[in-house]
């Protein structure tokens, strides 16, 4: 729908009467995956496994209104739009005719956590098969109502037609309970040659209220009666606070509350900016005990590897007959790196009678909504999570804390919608970065310059401290009666978390991967776009350039040699094709061509890059001219929406990999801002990026949100060690670490 | 003819001739063969190695580079009052650049301000002060630039008025302004000391800034130190007519110097920025030597200034606060709803705005660089950490900008008020558009440099 | 209370002088557009039109806009009716997750009724303040082209140019 977002609060909490939506309630997280009992009965695909019911994904209102529910939330990707595509193609009816519901624990399915690029997987899936048995469903019923054999009618614009083209709408045959019915494991899917709106570059649904001003965002969100409220965080991890005099704020204009609940500290004003004016006076007046409890920055992989560890050997495979003859072995290192969304986290809560309602741009309503119930020690059923569009989050930010600060101030001002708006310094400070990480690589080559052996560990914290449980958020554990935080645990594989991408996707005779999971977390740390995965391509793509110049071989060739998959062959095939790679070729003065290759998860999309990187020799300033890639993520949705995030993966890992480093002091972070935390600004954005879409129609849908990054960060780095004969293995590749190396 | 005119008249025609022949040895240099372009190979790497520190401290790639332009290759405008005069390509190409001189033409360009083909070189180089640079310096700089990549690209035309354009009249300039001889060491100060002098005397050429110049355009000797021009930047006086708040001293300078800010002082801008990002990669005991040097001439503080150390500062300026805001309402308000937010927030320096009470640029007799840095703010550096201003060149009018700038001065120092500021700030406004419409920002040579990487 | 025209329209906002426009845009006429990013000058996400010129509205306070006109994304056009700006941002489908970009819109507005034929190097100039955490630069500096294309065809009236002043 291109009309602007109504984030109108009755409409959204009274929903529609005829709705009658039954969701699996195990409460089983789409993440999660228990092990199979003894021979089960097959199970519907997606997230149809834990929400059968084919009316909480598609519903159909007696005028023919489509609504479509997604438990998965719209953070950018474009999913709004892809999932109408999908649906209306299955569905049969017009594009436009179809309105898409996300996240909301009152309304859609548990899908867990927007990420790990699941959501076409999961819900897209889900979507596609509910859709398609809905369709089923109403033919069926048209068929019994015109006394027609099924195989006879056919679908258009929404309606049943038959061959002497009698028509029954949608509206008109959908009855009350129709559509509440569970899911069969397999659905007569469109077949992708007869896509109309499935694999068309449709534009997206939100971009016009965005690009006109219409409310978008939950920051756009203006209810009744709304007040606005400010946190006082404390200035450093575990701090006390001692003591705060607040009457001066008390008395100043508009200020409507002063919230304190041991170290949690938080003013309510009327009005904004009073608020922000109060909340600088507030935090003036709070006195906090610090203690000194980070790390030296300068020590911190030394450290990191020195804690205490869970070693995994996660992947093993010996053959003896490989015998190695040259060997090498590096370190590379990521430091933390912020999420920095663009837009500060922001919630509006509100309590009436005993129910909290929460809108926020988490990526998880329902685990959210969990910790906060337990945070509130209320039952999970009085409070309703809504997701509205924040800015990008990129994995788990401030979003889901300040959810929580949200209702915990609201529940102090019952009936008046509560807005919390964090500043650019409390993002900064407080978001859960994404871990450092600490990668030692060895391998040996074979007399034919083959790879005859592999070693591979990787240090790292775990990738995910999301909420659950209510200790998971900074207000949780602020509070005069705080909750612990949640045992910090490692992601299973094969998604995994620090060991995200460790296996290689490559063939080794002989290979070991060792992961060693930290679970002490010096810096508060969660989920970042793309995981451990990141760094894991990162190291083993700089690697294997490392190893191909040792065997003199082309780094392309020397990638195919050692893959099988045929599917990552043509991606690695097609990147370098439209890079125009050349085995013998000779970049320009002060230029060098890098390429990598990885398959996200080793089992979502597969992405390529090839880059060109150009070095100022005298100051070390690297700047990407140009980057040609090939993704193949399966069926693809939406090729525009696909290249957009292909596009902007390349350049936001050019920005983590070029420039970005969290940094701080003994007791704090003290990169807090723009100034002191340096992303991409215009004057280095490369003059091309050119994507190549492998289709393949009627495959699973392979998500794609975070399979460039990795790729990305690793032919930047090849491209830099070709420009200039040097291998930096440390991130982020600054331009001082660049001239110094050069300088060497 | 009488005796005693004849006489005199050969003594006129002596003095005539004689004077001829000294006029013609000075203005006319012979050339120095041209020599096959060393092989970058041939220089020891440690020699090389000297040359890149020597070179950071004498500032070669500020003027040698051009902005969009390749690293030494020339190009870039430098306005003076006669004129606007190109920096010539450095690279060691063969054609446009230095790629044949022989050491010794090198050091002829260094010592006395003559090319290889003997034509005089417009002090726009300063060899005013390079010819103070000793001859194993010169040996590591033209090891250092014979090993650089090569860039053709020739010169651009100087664009000089009559008789300016003329090289001849230069010989005369250097008759008058010229000093030979290499720094002589002052045996009553430490090697710390001699050593700073060396290089602020020579390579580092400060004086070429921070000295007022005379109507031909050279130093007034015997004001060294007493504030420069630069770009319609002011370049503070260093010596005891300093206007800084708080005396500098050899730990603030080499702190400064060092890191690009200093608590006490501020942030260096301007042209200044480019000296010391340069600055970082030199070793420390150099910019160590050159702060001491510097801190001696700054001279030790009188008692009266002596006693502004920041607290006083502070308590001044509340006291101040009041009484400015009283006579021009209209800049306190500006100040408190633009500026305060950043500059009184005490948040850590030098990201948190400087204390103002601290601002050389208020304390200034001068408020270009005031005025500059309020119409332009700050801009990022490409991927490392420094500060960022906004700029309110497009939310001020000149009317605002003039009330902020005297509330500021009222405020924050205890200077007079300066007079002209509407003039001042209008031609600041118009100085600033025009280098933003002539010159984009540069592409792929080093990033504006400006600050540090690490906060 | 102050006076404020935005988007040609005069509007009577009770706010003390040293509030920035952002906030009076958002909280008292409610206007969207103009984003908090950072409230610190850094980010451009808050970026409007304030007498033809671009302006960063978070560190804008009222002080400084007697008697001057904003203009914000919403005074350019519709989704019915859509500036060349905007037309231009939705066909290049310049967005990921769009946070940034009606700032980015406004200094691209600025810029094109100044210069109609900007550069790549000046368009690129011109964005240095704005950060877009998204990745979708290539985008944009598409998009900005577009719209120096559209304002330029010979159909384009000046109402269909989008400015105001």
């Amino acid at each position: 729908m291109n009309a602007p977002v109504i984030l109108d609060r009755r409409r959204v909490l009274a929903g529609s009467g005829a709705l009658i939506v039954s969701f699996s309630i195990t409460g089983a997280l789409a993440q999660q995956q228990d092990a199979p009992a003894a021979a089960p009965p097959p199970s519907p695909p997606g997230s149809l496994k834990t929400s059968p019911y084919l009316d909480s994904w598609i519903r159909i209102d007696g005028n023919g209104g489509i609504t479509v529910f997604t438990g998965k939330a719209e953070i950018g990707q474009g999913f709004k739009t892809a999932f109408q595509q999908i649906a209306a193609e299955e569905l049969d009816v017009p594009f436009a005719s179809l309105k898409v519901v996300t996240a909301d624990t009152k309304l859609t399915a548990n899908e867990g956590y927007t990420s790990g690029s699941n959501s076409a997987k999961d819900s897209g899936t889900a979507i596609q098969n509910a859709a398609a048995q809905v369709r089923a469903l109403l033919i069926a019923e048209a068929a019994t109502r015109l006394d027609l054999p099924v195989e006879n009618l056919r679908t258009e614009n929404g309606a049943v037609v038959a061959p002497d083209g009698r028509r029954l709408s949608y509206g008109e045959l959908v009855a009350a309970d129709m559509l509440h019915v569970q899911a069969q494991p397999k659905s007569k899917l469109k077949d992708p040659a007869t896509f109309k709106v499935m694999g068309q570059s449709i534009p997206r649904v939100d971009i016009p209220a965005k690009v006109t001003g219409g409310a978008a965002y939950v920051q756009d969100m203006r209810l009744p009666g709304m007040v606005h409220a400010r946190i006082v965080r404390p200035p450093s991890y575990g701090a006390q606070l001692t003591e705060c005099d607040t009457s001066a704020v008390e008395k100043l204009p508009g200020v409507v509350k002063i919230v304190r609940d041991g170290n949690f500290l938080a003013v309510v004003a009327e009005k904004e900016f009073q608020a922000i004016k109060a909340m600088n006076v507030l935090a003036t007046a709070a006195k906090w005990k610090v203690a000194a409890s980070l790390p030296k920055q300068d020590d911190l992989f030394k450290v990191l590897t020195a804690l205490p560890s869970q070693d995994t050997t996660i992947f093993e495979r010996s053959n003896p007959a490989a015998a190695g003859q040259k060997t090498i072995e590096a370190t590379y290192t990521r430091p933390y790196q912020a999420h920095g969304s663009i837009g500060p986290s922001c919630a509006v809560a509100q309590w009436i009678d005993g129910a909290m309602t929460v809108w926020t741009h988490t990526q998880g309503v329902y685990p959210d909504r969990q910790g906060i119930a337990e945070m509130l020690r209320v039952p999970p059923a009085s409070v309703r999570l809504i997701h509205v569009e924040g800015s990008g989050c990129y994995g788990h930010n401030g979003a889901d804390d300040a959810a929580a600060d949200a209702a915990l101030i609201a529940r102090a001002l019952p009936g008046r919608p509560v807005r919390v708006q964090w500043m650019r310094e409390q993002e900064h400070a407080w978001e859960p970065f994404g871990p450092a990480m600490v990668t030692k690589l060895k391998a040996s080559l074979d007399s034919n310059g083959k790879i005859a052996d592999w070693h591979f560990d990787v240090w790292s914290n775990t990738h995910s401290m999301r909420p659950g449980g209510a200790g998971s958020m900074l207000a949780a554990q602020h509070m005069a009666q705080p909750f612990a935080l949640p045992a910090p645990k490692p992601l299973p594989l094969p998604e995994g978390g620090g060991d995200r991408n460790a296996i290689p996707f490559y063939n080794f005779p002989s290979a070991r991967v060792v992961h060693h999971f930290i679970p002490a977390m010096p810096l508060r740390i969660s989920a970042m776009r793309a995981l451990g995965a990141y760094h894991n391509v990162f190291s083993i793509e700089s690697f294997m350039d490392e190893l191909a110049a040792l065997a003199g071989a082309d780094p392309v060739e020397f990638r195919l040699k050692h893959l099988d998959d045929s599917r990552g062959r043509d991606v690695i095939e097609k990147a370098a094709q439209g890079f125009g790679w050349k085995t013998s070729q000779k970049p320009p003065e002060n230029r060098g061509y890098g390429f990598a290759f990885a398959r996200y998860k080793n089992l979502a999309a597969y992405c390529a890059v090839a880059s060109e990187v150009e070095v100022n020799r005298e100051t070390g300033r690297p700047r990407l001219v140009r980057a040609v890639a090939a993704v193949d993520s399966g069926q693809v949705i939406n090729p525009d929406g696909l290249t957009n995030q292909i596009e902007g993966a390349i350049v936001q890992s050019m920005s983590w990999t070029l420039y970005e480093s969290v940094t701080f002091d003994d007791t704090g972070i003290t990169s807090v801002d723009w100034q002191t935390y340096p992303i991409l600004r215009f004057n280095s954005v490369p003059e091309s990026i050119q994507v190549h879409i492998i289709n393949r129609p009627g495959q699973p849908f392979l998500g794609s949100g975070e399979t460039g990054q990795g790729p990305a960060a690793a032919s930047i780095a090849n491209a830099i060690a070709n420009a200039t004969g040097k291998r930096l293995r440390n991130l982020p590749l600054t331009r001082k670490r660049i001239k110094d190396a050069i300088d060497a | 003819m009488t005796r005693a005119s004849r006489i005199i008249a050969s003594i006129v025609a002596v003095v005539l001739l004689g004077g001829a022949a000294a006029a013609f040895a000075v203005v006319w240099r012979p050339a120095i063969a041209a020599v096959e372009p060393p092989a970058p190979q041939a220089f020891d790497a440690a020699l090389v190695k000297r040359g890149r520190e020597l070179a950071a401290i004498g500032n070669c790639n500020n003027c040698h580079t051009a902005g969009g332009g390749r690293n030494f290759a020339g190009g870039l405008p430098v306005p003076t009052p006669f004129g606007t005069i190109f920096s010539s390509n450095i690279t060691p190409d063969p054609e446009t650049g230095i790629g044949r001189w022989s050491e010794a033409a090198f050091q002829r360009a260094m010592r006395s301000g003559v090319d290889r083909e003997g034509r005089h070189l417009y002090p726009t180089f300063p060899y005013d002060h390079f010819t103070n640079v000793s001859d194993e310096d010169d040996r590591a700089l033209y090891a250092f630039l014979m090993t650089r990549q090569p860039v053709r690209a020739p010169a651009r035309e100087n664009q000089l008025s009559f008789p300016f354009n003329q090289r001849l009249a230069i010989a005369g300039w250097k008759l008058l302004f010229l000093r030979h001889g290499t720094y002589q060491p002052d045996p009553k100060q430490s090697a710390e000391w001699n050593r700073g002098a060396y290089l602020v005397e020579g390579l580092a050429h400060c004086g070429a800034c921070h000295t007022p110049r005379n109507a031909l355009g050279a130093e007034r000797n015997s004001a060294q130190f007493s504030g420069g021009d630069v770009d319609n930047w002011h370049a503070y006086a260093l010596n005891d007519q300093s206007h800084a708040p708080v005396p500098w001293d050899a730990d603030a300078l080499f702190a400064y110097l060092r890191d690009g800010w200093h608590r006490d002082h501020g942030t260096a801008r301007g042209p200044m920025a480019e000296v010391v990002e340069n600055l970082s990669s030199v070793p420390s005991s150099d910019v160590r030597a050159i702060a001491v040097y510097m801190a001696g001439i700054s001279g030790a503080p009188t008692p009266d200034r002596k006693r502004q150390d920041e607290a006083t500062l502070e308590a001044n300026a509340s006291d101040k606060a009041s009484s400015a805001s009283q006579s021009n309402a209209a800049g306190a308000s500006i100040y408190a709803a633009a500026c305060a937010s950043c500059h009184a927030s005490g948040r850590p320096l030098p990201y948190g705005g400087i204390n103002l009470a601290l601002s050389t640029a208020i304390a200034s007799p001068d408020p270009r660089n005031l005025a500059n840095i309020v119409l332009s703010g700050v801009q990022a550096v490409e991927g490392e950490s420094s500060p960022i201003m906004p700029g309110f060149a497009a939310s001020m009018t000149d009317t605002q900008v003039s009330a902020l700038l005297s509330y500021l001065r009222a405020r924050f120092s205890n200077q007079p008020a300066w007079s002209g500021v509407d003039k001042i700030v209008q031609d600041a406004r118009r100085a600033r558009t025009a280098s933003l419409l002539t010159s984009p920002a540069p592409r792929n040579v080093s990033a504006d440099p400006q600050q540090r990487e690490k906060p | 209370m102050m006076t404020l025209k935005v988007n040609g329209r005069e509007h009577q906002v009770d706010a003390d002088p040293d509030t920035p426009l952002l906030y009076v845009l958002r909280d008292d006429i409610k206007l969207n557009a103009a984003k908090f990013g950072c409230g610190l000058g850094q980010c451009g996400a808050c970026t409007v039109i304030v007498d033809g010129k671009a302006v960063l509205s978070c560190v804008t306070p009222m002080i400084l806009l007697e008697g001057k006109q904003v203009t914000t994304l919403e005074g350019l056009g519709t989704i019915a009716e859509p500036a060349p700006i905007q037309r231009a941002f939705m066909e290049e489908q310049a967005a990921q997750c769009g946070y940034c970009i009606a700032g980015m819109m406004m200094r691209a507005q600025a810029l094109l009724q100044r210069n109609s034929k900007p550069t790549d190097e000046q368009i690129r100039a011109e964005l240095e303040p704005h950060l877009c955490r998204c990745g979708t630069h290539m985008r944009i500096l598409r998009a900005v082209r577009r719209a120096a294309r559209l304002m330029d065809t010979a159909e384009a009236s000046p109402a269909a140019k989008g400015s105001i002043q």
